[in-house]
């Protein structure tokens, strides 16, 4: 049996709630005192009393919303105690700073996932297991049809794609925050050296990588390029971008979109995506239940996504789960 | 765009991929000339019949493929990946728990295996396939067994693909088209130069329809060149007699000889006759609901042949014993089919009426008050126009009845397939009873732009109150104006009425739900 923790840990539709202490975990809506997993826009918001967060994290929501002003900086591994609490963050492999919450009280220990990723990636510190009671998982990707082939393959489809065709651009879509970064450091693993064009909307982010010293090669701004310059070129723009106004300048582009939903031809369809690539920063179907197996907890939780095939699953292997719904996640993008 | 081209199986996957990823016809037509001209026989053969939906491997059923899967995978864990992917060969390519170790069997090998499989042997031969291959060439196989490619290129387009490959004009490969059996060698003998076109004299081949354009600017219309008649709301068939075979073909050039047998054995003219499929009822044409009963089925019982009888109005002449008159100007045409009708059973063939009209004013007075409920509208026929195929400008025109229109309201939406398959995008929706209650009328899945299409779902999403699987059940408070042909009496919903071809003509956020029509009201519109 699972440890009761309801007196101290509470889903709500807007957040993971610790009433005894007053913290909410990756609020919806502006707080006294949260910890923000990471620095998506959907777990991270601005204008919180207290904030705790990873270094990085906090740095990404600085640059989001401007400096917070209750920004309370906890690296990963370092523990804190709140009203008998105790508190600490992990690695969650999702993104720069991404964190697991683990949080302890009488004896009850239980692990928010926020959003993670097993499948290595250059630019943030790997998922760590930490054994809990209670395991509070996503599960954006917990549909058997989900398994994201290799990453480095994608990348060397795109590529083998751009050199097919000089004339054209490689015009990625990929969201601002990690994918983005995720991808430009695969096409340099893979020996792609020349310039990779950004939109406007692409470059803060991917300055704030660097200077957190994830090497991303010679980045530029697209703005201003003439379009035959930038034939045999990769652009990166963030999704929404890639059917906009502002990618019509661009020469004739292979529009590709990296995306852990791009493994479902319907939705690259619906995003008019020529060359779809699965790469994702979210856990496949494998890597949830693998994760599940492996920490082994005497209870799972489910905050959001594609919560009923993975509560099934776990009801076939025997293992406590429940869905907690928890609104305003949106993953479409990512 | 241009990449490698991958062997066998998997470079039909490709294909399919490029044709699902490709966004306009230009560059569908592009891809499947490229792999017609580069894929060696027979293979191409195969690809072009699944292409054109002429491939049938009737060992291998959506059942069977569902049956293996549920061995493979939980059945709740299938459901919800089905739901979500909403394409079946595609759910199972991507559950199947196999790398494709070892060499993937080609296209060829594939479908001549699948062609002559027996029941009992199916399940072991397709699940030993589906382990050979890596996802996309299993979705490839899947989609060739199944039937339906849902690549957004039709028969139509996979054959312009043919003659634009080969540099052929695309009548003459629609006139031999039919006459040829997959995988299609005399065929691509001819596309390569090697041959002649096929020699099909003497088969009883459908030849493609000639189909009119929607009178735009009837103003602009020249009255006088035009002859008039009933456009009649049957299914569109062509009679083909040619020595003693006798074929009967629907309008996308399926045979349905079997399906209507008693025209075919009553077709005692060597001809080939374009007309309308009607069923007749009491004192005239009966309804298209009882046409309905007739259709899609293999047998028919003599009951049904004494229910539901069914003859064919003719509209034109395509051949005239052996004779092709098909360029013979319309009015020329009518008077020799005036002659093999007054020869054939009248039982079973009539002539669609010409109508009398010198004016767009007795035009028009016809179109409004057709003397029959069968009736959609008028038919403009230029009289010098020959029998091309196809819909050819300026030539033939339909004008069709004003659609009807009633404000119902939105009760029950539904995930779509396909391109659709995460949108809630079939819609049900009701009128209102005597006693106030909503009762479901039609259920429509087109007729909005896409930008509706969004708007419609995040609605559907944020005003759902219960779920049935795939179904949702909305708050009754959206109104839809919902346009349709006609609406008459049938059992399948409660209400008692059914629409012939209802689309969402507008979304009427402007307007209460109370507001919306009643039963009562569309009844009277049914006439």
């Amino acid at each position: 049996m699972a440890p009761d923790v309801r007196h101290w840990l509470q889903p709500r539709p807007e957040g993971l709630y610790l009433p005894t202490i007053d913290v909410w975990i990756d609020p919806a809506r502006p707080v006294q005192r949260a910890i923000v997993t990471h620095g998506h826009s959907d777990h991270a918001r601005g204008g919180h009393g207290a904030v705790w967060a990873t270094p990085p994290t906090l740095a990404i929501m600085a640059e989001r919303y401007g400096a917070q002003a209750g920004a309370l900086p906890l690296a990963h591994g370092e523990a804190i105690e709140l009203g008998g609490v105790r508190i600490s963050l992990h690695p969650a492999g999702h993104v720069l700073g991404s964190a697991q919450v683990r949080l302890e009280k009488e004896g009850a220990v239980v692990v928010v996932s926020g959003d993670y990723k097993r499948a290595p990636d250059p630019t943030c510190l790997p998922f760590e297991p930490v054994p809990c009671d209670i395991f509070i998982t996503e599960a954006t990707f917990a549909l058997p049809v989900f398994r994201h082939p290799p990453a480095q393959a994608e990348v060397a489809r795109a590529l083998a794609a751009l050199k097919a065709n000089p004339d054209r651009c490689l015009l990625i879509g990929a969201y601002a925050l990690g994918k983005a970064q995720r991808v430009v450091a695969l096409l340099r693993a893979a020996g792609h050296v020349a310039p990779i064009y950004l939109h406007g909307a692409m470059q803060r982010l991917m300055a704030l990588y660097q200077a957190h010293g994830i090497d991303l090669g010679d980045l530029r701004p697209a703005a201003g390029v003439p379009a035959g310059e930038l034939k045999g070129h990769v652009v990166m723009a963030p999704p929404s971008a890639l059917a906009d106004r502002w990618s019509r300048r661009l020469p004739d582009p292979i529009t590709a979109m990296a995306s852990g939903w791009m493994r479902v031809r319907a939705r690259a369809r619906q995003r008019g995506v020529e060359l779809p690539l699965v790469i994702s920063d979210h856990a496949d179907w494998d890597e949830l239940t693998a994760t599940v197996r492996e920490l082994n907890p005497k209870e799972l939780w489910v905050t959001h996504g594609r919560d009923d095939a993975l509560v099934h699953w776990c009801a076939l292997h025997q293992i406590r789960a429940r869905a907690l719904h928890l609104v305003g996640r949106e993953d479409e993008d990512d | 765009m241009t990449e490698p081209r991958a062997a066998g199986l998997s470079g039909f996957a490709d294909l399919l991929d490029g044709l699902s990823f490709a966004g306009g016809r230009n560059a569908k037509l592009k891809l499947m000339a490229d792999w017609l001209r580069t894929t060696p026989d027979p293979d191409r053969g195969w690809g072009l019949a699944a292409l054109t939906g002429g491939l049938d491997l009737p060992g291998v059923k959506p059942a069977l493929i569902r049956a293996l899967i549920e061995e493979r995978v939980d059945p709740v864990l299938f459901r919800l990946s089905y739901d979500y992917v909403g394409d079946l060969a595609e759910t199972v390519s991507l559950l199947w728990d196999a790398e494709g170790t070892g060499p993937a069997p080609g296209l060829a090998e594939v479908v001549e295996r699948l062609r002559v499989l027996g029941r009992a042997e199916a399940p072991v031969v397709l699940a030993g396939l589906l382990d050979r291959m890596d996802a996309p060439a299993r979705y490839a196989l899947l989609k060739l067994a199944t039937g339906n490619l849902r690549v957004g290129a039709g028969a139509r387009l996979a054959r312009l693909a043919f003659a634009q490959a080969f540099g052929l004009s695309v009548e003459a490969v629609e006139e031999h088209w039919h006459g040829l059996e997959p995988p299609y060698a005399e065929l691509f003998a001819w596309g390569e130069g090697d041959a002649g076109p096929p020699d099909l004299s003497a088969r009883p081949l459908f030849r493609p329809f000639m189909l009119a354009h929607p009178l735009e600017e009837p103003e602009a219309l020249d009255v006088a060149a035009f002859a008039a008649e009933w456009k009649w709301d049957g299914i569109r068939a062509m009679a083909v007699r040619v020595g003693a075979e006798v074929r009967l073909y629907s309008r996308d050039g399926n045979e349905i000889s079997r399906t209507f047998p008693e025209i075919a054995a009553a077709m005692g003219q060597e001809a080939v006759l374009d007309g309308e499929l009607l069923v007749r009822g009491a004192g005239g044409v009966g309804s298209f609901n009882a046409l309905q009963q007739r259709l899609g089925r293999k047998t028919v019982s003599a009951k049904m042949l004494a229910d539901y009888p069914v003859f064919l109005r003719c509209y034109d002449l395509l051949f005239d014993g052996a004779e092709d008159v098909r360029e013979a100007p319309l009015a020329e045409r009518r008077a020799r089919l005036r002659d093999v009708v007054a020869r054939l059973d009248p039982e079973r063939f009539d002539l669609s009426p010409d109508l009398e009209a010198t004016t767009l004013e007795q035009l028009a007075e016809l179109r409004a008050a057709p003397p029959d409920p069968a009736i959609e509208g008028l038919m403009l026929k230029r009289r010098d126009s020959p029998y091309v195929p196809g819909r050819r400008a300026g030539l033939w025109y339909k004008w069709k009845r004003q659609p009807l229109n009633a404000d119902c309201v939105l009760m029950y939406a539904q995930r779509g397939h396909g391109k659709r398959s995460s949108f809630y995008s079939d819609f049900t929706f009701g009128a209102w009873a005597p006693d106030g209650q909503l009762l479901p009328v039609g259920k429509a899945y087109f007729g909005f732009t896409d930008a509706e299409l969004k708007w419609l779902d995040q609605w559907v999403r944020a005003h759902t109150v219960n779920r049935f699987g795939p179904v949702r059940e909305v708050e009754k408070a959206l109104v839809l104006e919902v346009a349709f042909d006609a609406i008459g009496p049938s059992s399948r919903h409660k209400s008692g009425l059914a629409m012939r071809f209802p689309r969402i003509s507008r979304i009427r956020t402007d307007k209460p739900a109370a507001e919306a029509d009643t039963l009562e009201t569309l009844r009277a519109l049914g006439g």
